[in-house]
């Protein structure tokens, strides 16, 4: 600030005793750069001050509450101290521990994985909560040879990226960004604020300051939602019938991107319409199997790819062997013109009025068309095709978790996408941007392994997008493959696995029993399962011979959560400054739009205890185990520990976990050979890696040629053709026909199968009522009987968080509420802060109520995650999080509503197995009117958790400081001119 | 020098990270430590320089959220000041800063009874009164980056909703945006002198709704579409013959 300071100040800061280091941040998906000061007092190092990073890519120097707060993650009497094995004869889930040596650990787990490698790998399954190591962890299971593989994509928003990259090659999550330097429009749709949560909050003030126009759709407003220009609080699980009826508007006054569509879309395709005959709805194709589209200038057929064609956006031909044929698009007018999405109809189920769906979606196109921004750099498109500038639309969109943890979010999800490639806002300038590797071809071309055999390594991936019924998962008869029951019939596209499904699958033995579950950094005995009561009751459940039905339980993790409690196996993680970590262009990047980036953590400061980095464990457990990536031919270690591992590990020739300083002397980008100094060469650059594009790349890269080819030189994608956006999709209708009994190949046999997919797998997204829903209603369960839906979110301070044990941000709140709309609540007669019962078809729980004017009439929702149970996390038996925090979950089963006769069928998404857990319908009532009954607490209640070995007790205050104060003193001048209190003026 | 904040209620989103900052600076800072009272327990609190509060104003569906963050004004006439009986409470003649000595602080908490604005807290391991002090510590350390010799606060706000700098100085980046943005401090209607100041929210953008179309019905409307020419005259065609471009499947990842 000053240049000179204004009187002699004391020395505050010793900075001969402090040093700086830089690494990432892992309290959330953000992974934002973080610069570490340490100071040693003496005793130690401890850490003075955790900021952003001002050079890193994405968060510029700024930094989230939670960022702030990492001292108390790493004072937390929570942490793990050693490895645990359940005390024999104790009953698992009651906490009962007794300390074992690493040695002994690792040897007791490899002999039991050994066995089970060698005779049936499908016998372990290998579930991770929110880690950032997906490319590892997925690598481990593969060599394992396991297809019961998966993170929490499942539980948390897989239909957004499904519907992403398979409808336009990229998608919301942290795979993309609005182009806040250039938008004029932003609509936000749905819980959305945690991925990605400070990228979003510096864009949201670029935007603002930019003077542009910011829509929030959501029955909350909190957050983000706080500064919106307008706040359309909308009913829940409506989300895709309002995109649909804003489509509807579009097409109803001609105002889309026809250019757009007919150049970067399957707009022009042709639909074969046989209805009730094999190939009915699949695309016409011509002899080299490229689909056609019907040619203005030739009046005749012509292959996608003949640009000069002027095909036909519009219109109705015949095939030449006599099948009708529709464009795509005429599909498309057909079904979003109908009156269903019309805005009086859709005003209706939505919440939102008609005059404004209207104008919301005209104002979009106003912006779209009429402000259109140009950026003079010439490019060229894959066809060679020469262009001056990059047009751009500048409306931009962003939604995650609360469009997509509904039964009917993939279509919904779609529908957005529709929304912005009819306004031809994708990757222009000024609409949504992806960030390398995205985009990407329709799907990305991974197929999901679907075969295990023992002491064999996966033909690839467990996790990967099919593209027809011949990809699935699933054995003759039809039966699942996988314990989650992914890529089965019942979850076809399920990109991310079904980890809600997992434990209730392997305690039903349903498909099959399985021998050993690990869990890494997945709380699924707590807020990351459906069902938390019953589940704890499944984890519990016994065979009548008294052996537990999920045999093994290895719960890897940090901190002493909730799911620690039920392992037979403890294996103590580090906190996420004590360990070497790669955020990796093969995993979840952290690539900016203009520029593909990666990072590393590195360790600041060395554990104090007996723990472990789970990546170190992995490595080494894989070499014990003889993974062929892992042990040379004698059976030796090929790499020694993690860091080396990384370093000399390549994907494919050249490609490896981290992009940066390749090559033998660090001069290579992207592809080269291992470089034995990259890791050093992270160190000093911040510990980030950041290669940007050349301006003639950074727009319109589904058709930039340039792009194109510097991302298969990448390993980005496999080849470099264009990436044909998908409005109809072929993938669903061939589920779809499957369904119908019509396809040539594999199809379902269960009736609910194929009435599911010939319902859900519509080329063309519809909307339709949440499945539980539709069931209660078979049941004559009126929705009126479960008038409230009910939805929950993260604060800001929590976000994604995997623990709210941190002493400083339990000050901020260590109680959640039951929200709901004011004027509602007094209707009913329910007074603020008194007790309710709020009540599913799948049980009851009583919370403390709070009134609030920004809430949807017919929505309660609460923060998520806070309830938590005592003695877990270092809490005391009478902490708030314990005593009147609450969990929605045990609403919330994780099979739809049962009934006599009908097949038990997830609570999930029917395309791609997303839990549905925002598709939760209650009633609620007082909880004090009952004689007798003084609520003072939430239900259901748990017992506390005894304290772990090893564990001090939690301090009863704390006064962190890394030196003593070196006190300000008032100056004797000041005093004496005004005396000892201050005089007036 | 007249130093303090800007905060604009335009973008502050009340995500806490300016109040995590300031309690993770300052408690090993020039007042520290700030201390946690059952920080694992049934009433977990502690001292805090800057908290922010969420208001609703007015009624569904005309309701706003305001997230607004609170801590001391460095007041131009500090009341808090006024009330000392030690003499701890002083406001720095060169700067403006309102500090409280802790050497000469008996922890009386008659300061915190007169502030209007909540901003000091007593520190009951100490017994001292303790505020914001504007990251003194901070902002004259000629060891830190220019770039940083800022309150923590406002090095880390996310949304970039508060600035620092010298009201004295009419070219300096906070008294221009009270300027422009009419700037506000709380409370002046009762006779307090504030330093600091807040933004209004902007007001919201409008924006032009494209004209709606004059046609027939929907199925005219189709039927229009019907075998049309592109929109636009054909884009400069390269003169080459159309082949498929690179393989659309077949290859796989390794």
């Amino acid at each position: 600030m000053a240049e000179t300071r204004p009187t002699d100040l004391p020395q505050f800061e010793n900075h001969a005793a402090q040093r700086q280091a830089e690494t990432t941040c892992y309290m959330c998906a953000c992974r934002c750069g973080i610069r570490v000061t340490l100071e040693d007092d003496g005793e130690g190092e401890k850490i003075r001050f955790i900021q952003g990073n001002p050079d890193h890519p994405v968060n510029r120097g700024v930094l989230c509450a939670k960022g702030n707060a990492g001292i108390m993650k790493q004072m937390s009497p929570a942490k793990l101290q050693q490895p645990l094995r359940r005390k024999p004869g104790s009953e698992r889930g009651a906490g009962e521990f007794e300390p074992i040596s690493w040695d002994e650990a690792l040897d007791e787990l490899t002999a039991r994985l050994k066995h089970i490698r060698q005779t049936d790998p499908n016998q372990l399954a290998f579930f991770t909560g929110r880690d950032q190591m997906q490319a590892l962890t997925g690598f481990w299971a593969s060599q394992f040879g396991t297809l019961n593989w998966a993170a929490h994509g499942g539980f948390c928003s897989v239909n957004m990226a499904a519907a992403g990259l398979y409808t336009t090659g990229q998608s919301f999550w942290e795979f993309g960004d609005p182009d806040w330097d250039n938008a004029k429009y932003f609509m936000m749709w749905g819980v959305a604020e945690d991925h990605a949560s400070n990228p979003i909050k510096i864009g949201l003030d670029k935007f603002k300051r930019n003077g542009g126009k910011f829509v929030a759709v959501n029955p909350v407003r909190t957050g983000y939602q706080a500064i919106a220009d307008e706040w359309l609080p909308i009913r829940p699980g409506t989300d895709g019938l309002l995109a649909m009826s804003m489509i509807h508007v579009l097409l109803a006054n001609d105002r889309f991107d026809w250019d757009f569509l007919v150049r970067y879309s399957n707009a022009t395709q042709l639909v074969v319409q046989t209805p009730g005959e094999a190939g009915d709805g699949l695309l016409l194709r011509g002899e080299d199997d490229a689909p056609l589209v019907w040619s203005l200038r030739e009046e005749g057929f012509a292959p996608w790819y003949d640009v000069d064609c002027q095909p036909a956006l519009f219109g109705e031909y015949t095939a030449p062997d006599g099948r009708p044929l529709k464009t795509v698009m005429t599909l498309l007018a057909e079904r979003y013109l109908a009156d269903e999405y019309s805005p009086a109809v859709a005003a209706k189920e939505c919440g939102i009025d008609a005059e404004t769906i209207e104008r919301l979606a005209l104002e979009m196109a106003h912006v779209a068309f009429e402000e259109e921004i140009v950026i003079d750099t010439p490019w060229v498109d894959w066809a060679g095709r020469e262009h001056d500038n990059f047009i751009g639309r500048p409306v931009a969109m962003h939604a995650m978790r609360g469009v997509s943890a509904h039964s009917n979010g993939f279509q919904a999800c779609r529908a957005i996408h529709f929304l912005q490639m009819l306004l031809g806002a994708i990757d222009c300038p000024g609409s949504h941007l992806a960030k390398p590797p995205f985009p990407r071809h329709l799907p990305p071309p991974i197929k999901p392994a679907n075969s295990a055999a023992p002491d064999t390594p996966l033909s690839g991936p467990p996790l990967g997008f099919p593209t027809a019924p011949e990809d699935l998962a699933i054995n003759a008869d039809g039966s699942p493959k996988r314990i989650d029951k992914a890529y089965s019939w019942e979850a076809p596209l399920a990109n991310h696995g079904l980890m809600h499904m997992t434990i209730r699958n392997a305690v039903a033995g349903d498909p099959y029993s399985i021998d050993t579950l690990i869990l890494f950094m997945a709380n699924m005995a707590w807020n990351s399962t459906m069902n938390t009561a019953e589940t704890r009751d499944m984890l519990r459940a016994k065979n009548e011979d008294g052996s537990y039905k999920l045999p093994f339980l290895v719960v890897a993790d940090a901190f002493h959560s909730e799911m620690v409690s039920f392992a037979d196996l403890v294996l103590p993680d580090t906190t996420y400054l004590e360990r070497h970590d790669t955020i990796s262009i093969l995993d979840r990047p952290i690539s900016e739009p203009h520029a593909v980036c990666d990072s590393i953590r590195q360790p600041v400061i060395e554990p104090d205890r007996d723990v472990r980095p789970w990546q170190e464990v992995l490595i080494e457990l894989g070499a014990r185990l003889g993974f062929p990536a892992l042990v040379d031919g004698s059976g030796q270690p090929k790499f020694d520990g993690y860091c080396d591992f990384i370093t000399r590990w390549e994907k494919a020739p050249g490609i490896g976990f981290l992009a940066g300083w390749r090559g033998e002397e660090g001069e290579s980008s992207i592809v080269g050979a291992p470089n034995p100094n990259q890791w050093e060469r992270y160190k000093e650059n911040g510990c980030f890696f950041e290669y940007s594009l050349p301006p003639q790349q950074r727009y319109y890269r589904f058709a930039n040629r340039d792009y194109l080819e510097f991302s298969k030189r990448a390993g980005f994608n496999a080849h470099s053709g264009p990436i044909v956006m998908e409005l109809y999709s072929e993938t669903l209708q061939k589920f779809r026909l499957a369904g119908q009994g019509l396809y040539d190949g594999p199809m379902p046999t269960r009736e609910e199968d194929k009435q599911r997919l010939t319902t859900y797998f519509d080329p063309l997204p519809f909307h339709y009522m949440p499945l539980s829903d539709q069931r209660m209603a078979e049941q004559g369960i009126d929705r009126e009987q479960y008038p409230f839906h009910a939805v929950n979110q993260r604060p800001m301070f929590m976000y994604h968080s995997w623990d709210s044990q941190n002493a400083w941000l339990r000050q901020i709140n260590a109680q959640n509420y039951l929200y709901m709309n004011r004027q509602r609540g007094r209707e009913m007669g329910l007074k603020d802060l008194s007790w309710v019962w709020v009540e599913s078809h799948n049980g009851r729980i009583r919370v403390q109520l709070k009134l609030m004017e920004g809430c949807n009439p017919d929505t309660v929702w609460t923060w998520n995650a806070i309830g938590k149970q005592a003695g877990a996390w270092g809490l005391s038996k009478d902490a708030p999080e314990a005593k009147r925090g609450f969990l929605m979950n045990h609403l919330i089963p994780e099979l739809l509503p049962p009934d006599a006769g009908q097949a038990e069928i997830t609570n999930s998404d029917p395309i791609t197995g997303q839990a549905a857990w925002y598709d939760l319908r209650v009633r609620i009532y007082a909880a004090d009117d009952a004689p007798g009954e003084a609520a003072q607490s939430s239900a259901p209640e748990f017992a506390e958790l005894p304290p772990l070995p090893g564990a001090s007790p939690s301090p009863d205050a704390l006064g962190y400081k890394t030196h003593d104060a070196v006190n300000l003193e008032r100056p004797i001048a000041d005093v004496l001119g005004k005396g000892a209190t201050g005089e007036k003026k | 020098m007249k130093l303090g904040l800007v905060i604009d209620l335009d973008t502050c989103v009340g995500c806490q990270a300016c109040a995590v900052a300031c309690k993770q600076w300052n408690t090993s800072g020039t007042t520290g430590a700030l201390p946690d009272y059952d920080p694992y327990g049934a009433e977990p609190s502690g001292l805090w320089f800057n908290r922010v509060r969420h208001y609703e104003v007015g009624d569904f569906p005309a309701n706003r959220t305001v997230n607004f963050p609170m801590s001391c004004m460095h007041c131009e006439d500090a009341a808090c000041v006024d009330v000392c009986p030690t003499g701890a409470s002083y406001k720095r003649a060169e700067d403006g800063i309102v500090l409280i000595d802790q050497d000469k602080c008996m922890g009386c908490n008659y300061c915190s009874w007169a502030c209007p604005y909540g901003a000091r807290e007593l520190d009951r391991h100490s017994g001292t009164m303790k505020k914001c002090t504007l990251c003194v510590d901070r902002i004259y350390d000629t060891a830190l980056p220019e770039a940083e010799r800022q309150p923590a606060c406002v090095l880390t706000c996310p949304t970039h909703a508060r600035h620092f700098g010298d009201f004295d100085d009419p070219q300096s980046a906070v008294s221009q945006l009270v300027a422009q943005r009419r700037g506000e401090g709380l409370m002046e209607d009762l006779g307090y002198a504030p330093v600091n100041r807040y933004l209004p929210p902007r007001k919201s953008a409008q924006v032009a709704s494209a004209a709606r179309s004059e046609g027939g019905s929907l199925l005219d409307r189709l039927k229009g579409w019907m075998g049309r020419q592109n929109r636009s005259a054909t884009s400069p065609s390269a003169s080459q013959t159309a082949s498929q471009p690179a393989s659309e499947s077949g290859e796989t990842e390794a």
